[in-house]
């Protein structure tokens, strides 16, 4: 029976250096799979590459072949074997299928629920089926995982979390405004810090950015690199008229924003919504100012406790994708199982409808006098009596029960009816 | 007979709310958007019931369901139920459905439980000002429930940001600008449909009583409420009286509303009493 073997490296297993040189270009892989399928030990491949992972899925012809996978690996990439080796997963049968539906649910992932795992997978499977190095059990086994993964994202809470930082305030700012299209953000300080919280924002695309920084050179540079103006930092006050988001980061030791200033800076711009994200320790702006209304204060305190409430909600949620995994493991291995009585079942058939013919064939040639429709009938009953007493056994094979194993039935029936299952179907 | 009928759909339209009040209930539990589709799928049913029932019983009696307070009631029902279809169809917004239901549920519930009085056949009750009258007014106050339940999920949303701990209704509810841009359009709608029928109410009672203002309890509260939604709306506009402020205002402009509607009969009489006895 063919069995599913998937060999891989991760994030846990290995680090990036080793990683960025265990990984495949989308050209890399096509030529790899293209390899892989002149393999006559290999039935089926697929190969998926992210900076996080690459992993091998695919079905040998006989035996294991993981030796030879290793070296392949070795070969295509360039890299002594003895390098990688210790860090390599090997997963076989259900473990394989396990971490797979893991992988595809983004339990795997590095931030646990991120969305793209499943989109870079199903590219993989695409790739794998473009240049035909999937076959049935694959495209099977890739189908399956799809509906996990999709039922994972739908009936979790798995990937509704934010767990970064940047990704807690960006949804915070997402539920206090509609549009952050629109939006234009303010970013106090020009250090390491606002640049990275300012990229996150620049891919959820505010309108504008203003920087304002106490050496103003600095400040120029940053806006120049986000494609928007700088202010003066002591120009800040007015700066808050036109902006609806301000990132602060500054080393000051006192507030850069007080209460009264955006007291007065809400009567100018009409009360319309501020929300302040305030990522510097000591903090930068007076928390006192939360008080104002259609004024949102949050220190890095705040979006870390956030966070932390998060993860936590995630680890329940996980222990439920779990579960649902592993029914998809169960399900899809009694599939398997199903799929490996096809031979015995079909040489049964073949084996009774042949002696029935050859009987039937014998019969017939002493019996001159019947009509044509005394031959039909007499054809229908000889038929009907060999399905009649395979039905049963058939019936026994296709479900012997969860616990018994299926292989020794099958070796019983083939001995029993002395019938000969090729090896390779 | 034909009354019969119109109770009959009447209770079936009830049932209809209640379904789509449940249905709307699990998909704030849930958020599964099967869950949403059906129960606006029934609310609209519902609606669409309550509408046939209105016309059996109008074509049965030959006057317009509007004499007693049961009957009042379900035409605030029904204009309820249009107006946030009409909303719902404009935002998209699909967590007002909760409010919607839930209060369209409890006021089918009131219909079918208040005792209908005896109708007596009021001759002054028809014509083109009497008719845009009814029709502003309950529409224009089915449009105000609606800023109300739009400034409820507002202060719901806000409260978790404000004091920094999302909890139920952070993922289930959309973002405080689209919040405050629904209430405020429905706000608007609500208080130009209401100055309309504020209006069309005084020509009728200048074509029937002789005079545009009599004093009338609710003809007082009447004009109180629309001087309060006509503050808030010059406050918005002119002193920025957005976001929380704006949504407590619209809760208790409802309140008001309500009050006007049902209070200012029983309390206190006048020419509107026998509609809401």
């Amino acid at each position: 029976m063919s069995k599913i073997i998937l060999i891989g490296v991760n994030h846990k297993t290995a680090p990036v250096e080793l990683r960025e040189k265990l990984s495949f270009s989308s050209e890399e892989i096509i030529s790899a799979l293209e390899f892989l399928k002149q393999d006559k030990d290999i039935k089926e491949s697929l190969l998926f590459s992210t900076c996080n992972r690459t992993e091998i899925l695919y079905i040998p012809q006989t035996g294991e072949q993981i030796d030879k996978m290793i070296e392949f690996l070795s070969h295509q990439r360039k890299i002594d074997s003895a390098e990688f080796k210790s860090s390599l997963y090997i997963y076989k049968e259900d473990e394989a299928i396990r971490h797979l539906f893991m992988v595809a649910s983004s339990l795997d992932s590095m931030v646990v629920g991120e969305p793209q795992i499943l989109g870079q997978i199903k590219q993989a499977y695409r790739v794998a089926v473009e240049n035909n190095a999937s076959g049935v059990l694959l495209n099977r086994l890739m189908h399956k995982t799809f509906s996990i993964a999709k039922k994972v994202r739908k009936e979790t809470g798995i990937g509704d979390n934010a767990v970064s930082i940047s990704y807690a305030a960006i949804e915070l700012a997402n539920k206090i405004f509609s549009d952050l299209s629109q939006k234009s953000v303010l970013l106090l300080g020009a250090g390491e810090m606002a640049e990275l919280a300012v990229e996150h924002l620049i891919s959820n695309k505010v309108k504008n950015i203003v920087v304002a920084n106490r050496t103003f050179k600095n400040a120029v540079e940053l806006a120049q690199k986000f494609n928007g103006h700088a202010v003066k930092f002591e120009e800040r006050q007015d700066a808050l008229k036109d902006v609806d988001i301000i990132i602060s980061s500054t080393g000051a030791t006192e507030y850069v924003l007080t209460l009264d200033q955006v007291k007065q800076a809400m009567k100018k711009r009409r009360h319309n919504t501020l929300f302040f994200i305030d990522i510097a320790v000591p903090r930068d702006i007076d928390p006192k100012i939360n008080t104002v209304s259609n004024a949102y204060v949050y220190d890095i305190d705040d979006l870390k406790n956030i966070v932390e409430s998060n993860i936590e909600q995630r680890g329940k949620e996980t222990i439920k994708a779990q579960r649902f995994i592993e029914e998809a493991v169960l399900k899809f291995r009694k599939w398997l199982e199903s799929l490996a009585i096809v031979p015995t079942v079909k040489a049964l058939n073949n084996k009774i409808s042949s002696i029935v013919d050859i009987e039937f064939n014998k019969t017939l040639s002493n019996l001159k006098h019947l009509s044509q429709e005394d031959i039909e009938a007499i054809k229908r009953m000889t038929q009907a009596i060999a399905s009649r007493t395979i039905h049963d056994p058939i019936l026994f094979l296709r479900n012997t029960g969860d616990h018994r194993d299926d292989s020794l039935y099958l070796n019983v029936t083939q001995q029993l009816f002395n019938i000969d299952i090729p090896e390779k179907e | 007979m034909n009354l019969q009928a119109a109770d009959m759909v009447l209770q079936i339209t009830t049932v209809l709310y209640f379904t789509s009040m449940i249905g709307y209930l699990l998909f704030l539990f849930n958020q599964k958007s099967t869950y949403q589709r059906s129960a606006l799928y029934l609310i609209s049913t519902a609606i669409g019931f309550h509408f046939v029932s209105m016309v059996i019983y109008t074509i049965a009696t030959r006057h317009v369901p509007i004499q007693n307070l049961s009957q009042s009631l379900s035409v605030a029902a029904f204009s309820l139920g249009c107006m946030f279809l009409f909303f719902q169809y404009k935002f998209d917004l699909k967590i007002l459905g909760v409010f919607a239901s839930i209060l369209l549920s409890g006021i089918m519930l009131a219909v079918l439980l208040i005792p209908d009085a005896p109708v007596e056949k009021n001759a002054v009750l028809k014509g083109f000002w009497f008719y845009s009258h009814i029709i502003m007014v309950f529409t224009g106050e089915a449009a105000l429930a609606l800023a109300c339940g739009a400034g409820i999920l507002y202060l719901l949303q806000e409260k978790g940001i404000k004091t920094k701990s999302p909890g139920f209704f952070f993922k289930r509810l959309p973002s405080l600008d689209l919040l405050d841009n629904v209430g405020y359009t429905c706000l608007t709608t609500g208080f130009a449909l209401l100055t309309i029928g504020l209006a069309t109410g005084f020509i009728y009672a200048k074509t029937i009583w002789g005079r545009f203002w009599s004093w009338d309890p609710k003809e007082v509260f009447s004009v109180g409420t629309w001087v309060v939604y006509a503050a808030l709306l010059h406050l918005r506009l002119y002193s920025g009286w957005r976001g929380r402020k704006s949504a407590i205002m619209t809760i208790v402009g409802f309140l008001i509303i309500i009050f006007t509607f049902i209070g200012v009969n029983i309390l206190l009489g006048g020419h509107h009493q026998p509609f809401t006895k």
